[in-house]
């Protein structure tokens, strides 16, 4: 078998096994979706008429403004189950075994990864679709822009699933794993996500907008209602792009290393 | 084609100034079983480990050849031709016996059918049917260990690396374990073992290698190994006072104990020897109520080779146990990880 079937055969292997796992344990995923849709209502709700009237509007505009943002948090906080999952796997007996076979090597990670972005279209199709039930409109997306938006969420996912694949793999246990990958949900508190950034300190304003998440969702608010992208597609493309490789190189050094 | 199944040269291994393996030599025919025998923290687990390749050997280390494929440069040959079980098991606990066995089907690119007959076989020759669909984190420590074998088994190794397979099961369990790696040899594979119990070295290996202290002290069979070590005798009891006596003036060499009206002869316990007691005893008109062989068991061995002379005393004295065991380094526990 050549390296490149052997590859694609034990990583769907390894694949199955994750999304076996999910299955059979969904408990971890349905707490993780619990934060973005309570973060959803409370702003929308609680908050909305407040926050609609700070970015000129109400709490409907508000809705159009937030859910976007909302999105891509599920994303951050989908992936710190994955830094959960991938150290608890790690204490495994059977990661050992791996080690000993004639497998391909990275195939354990590649399994996590794709498991986990498939996690995440999941976890964003919940949390999009409270939010068109709670009166989210897209204005003006065509196809394309669909299509480009799914792209955007998926390459997201992947890089932010490659680093939190290395929190996972250098934390000793599940609770560091998971403190470790704390930052990941709390980021979108500190990018456009719930409040433009002109209305920000301006001393805070350059790290907000520079931040992965803000360019991010500032796309994806552009490509599904319609407003200014400019320079954040790029941006949003090249910080998945250096997340995924850094996420990756990080990630396959340490668990080729991992022996003992 | 090599008839070694493994050949290793002067295996070396620290973590930092720790050293743990200090140049030992392992050869293991095909079709044996070979024994490494050691107290807790010899370098058993190290040993396998490196042979497994799941750690680099360290500096100094000669060639190392498993299944005739070189460790340095073919890892992955070696990987195919090995078969693995760990102390501490390697099965996946979320999921059931029988997605276990499918999923290593699927690692070694069986085909679907294929892998469902071997996992079906396996499971039932383990005796783990009944269990198959229940989450292997319910099952107890012999159905995983039993488990833990049958996934070695999916991918047919040629050769079985067994690191202390029967510690923490019970004398069933054990005894069915022991059964299982006898079979695993009349099929043809070989296998190597680790193991801190003398018996099941005795009762298992072709070969012993006693491992202490990162170094080999001493290798052969087990018969080759006793007799290495004095300590075989006559013992010969009596009820009678008068014949006690007799005795002990017919047998020059015999130790007496007055007490117990006890004669030991020392003897490696041949036939000869035995006969040459029986006619000096015979020739005086004696007759012994009790007549026993000891033969210095592995225990004698295990304890002379690791050279804690405290350790003997622990056996027969219990009172004095406590300070024996002190003397043994208390090292953790190394783990395949």
């Amino acid at each position: 078998m050549s390296t490149l079937a052997l590859t694609v055969r034990d990583s769907s292997t390894m694949l199955r096994r994750n999304l076996l796992h999910a299955r059979r344990y969904p408990s971890l995923t349905l707490n993780l979706l619990l934060t973005p849709i309570m973060l959803l209502l409370l702003f929308v709700y609680i908050f909305g008429d407040a926050m609609g009237s700070g970015i000129g509007g109400g709490r409907t505009e508000y809705i159009g403004y937030i859910v976007p943002g909302l999105l891509l948090m599920t994303i951050g906080s989908t992936v710190v189950g994955t830094a959960v999952s991938v150290s608890n796997d790690m204490t495994e007996g059977i990661i050992a075994r791996f080690r000993t076979m004639a497998i391909h090597r990275g195939s354990v990670l590649v399994g996590h990864v794709i498991g986990s972005v498939l996690q995440s279209v999941m976890s964003v199709t919940v949390v999009g679709a409270v939010g068109v039930a709670i009166g989210f409109r897209s204005s003006g997306a065509g196809v394309l822009e669909w299509l480009a938006a799914f792209g955007l969420l998926v390459l997201f996912a992947t890089a932010l699933t490659w680093i939190a694949v290395g929190m996972g793999l250098v934390s000793p246990n599940a609770e560091a794993a998971s403190n470790n990958a704390t930052p990941l949900i709390l980021l979108p508190l500190l990018s456009s996500a719930f409040v433009p950034i002109h209305a920000m300190p301006g001393w805070f304003q350059p790290i907000a907008e520079y931040q992965p998440f803000t360019p991010a969702i500032e796309t994806l608010r552009g490509l599904l209602l319609g407003s200014e992208i400019g320079h954040n597609g790029w941006l949003a493309v090249a910080w998945c792009v250096g997340l995924s490789v850094l996420g990756y190189s990080w990630s396959t050094s340490k668990f080729n290393s991992e022996s003992k | 084609m090599s008839s070694l199944a493994i050949a290793a040269n002067n295996l070396h291994k620290s973590y930092g100034d720790k050293v743990v393996l200090d140049g030992v030599d392992l050869t293991v025919p095909e079709g044996t079983i070979f024994s490494l025998l050691g107290p807790n923290g010899a370098g058993k687990t190290t040993a396998v480990k490196i042979l497994s390749t799941l750690t680099s050997p360290g500096t100094g280390t000669g060639a190392v050849r498993i299944g005739g494929h070189d460790l340095a440069t073919d890892p992955q040959k070696v990987r195919a031709s090995i078969g693995v079980t760990g102390q501490f098991s390697a099965v996946d606990n979320l999921i059931t016996g029988e997605e276990n066995m499918l999923l290593m089907a699927d690692l070694h690119h069986l085909t679907k059918r294929e892998g469902r007959r071997t996992a079906a076989n396996l499971l039932a020759r383990f005796d783990l049917t009944d269990a198959a669909k229940k989450p292997a984190s319910t099952y107890s420590g012999g159905m995983k260990r039993r488990l833990d074998l049958a996934m070695t088994l999916v991918g047919n190794p040629s050769i079985i690396f067994l690191d202390e397979p029967t510690t923490g099961l019970d004398p069933r369990s054990r005894h069915n374990m022991w059964q299982i790696i006898r079979e695993l040899v009349t099929d043809g594979a070989t296998v190597f073992l680790t193991t801190q119990y003398l018996e099941e070295a005795d009762q298992l290996a072709d070969r012993i290698a006693v491992l202490n202290h990162g170094r080999i002290a001493a290798e052969g069979t087990a018969g080759e190994l006793k007799r290495l070590i004095p300590g075989g005798h006559i013992r010969l009891r009596f009820t009678d006072p008068i014949a006690y006596r007799s005795a002990g003036l017919a047998l020059r060499d015999a130790t007496g104990d007055d007490d117990a009206l006890a004669l030991q002869i020392p003897s490696g316990g041949s036939q000869r020897e035995l006969r040459s007691v029986l006619d000096r005893l015979d020739s005086a008109g004696i007759e012994a109520d009790e007549l026993t062989v000891h033969t210095p068991d592995l225990d004698d061995v295990f304890f002379a080779l690791t050279g804690d002379a405290h350790a003997t005393d622990a056996r027969t004295t219990n009172a004095h146990a406590t300070n024996a065991h002190a003397t043994v380094p208390a090292q953790a526990k190394e783990a395949v990880r």
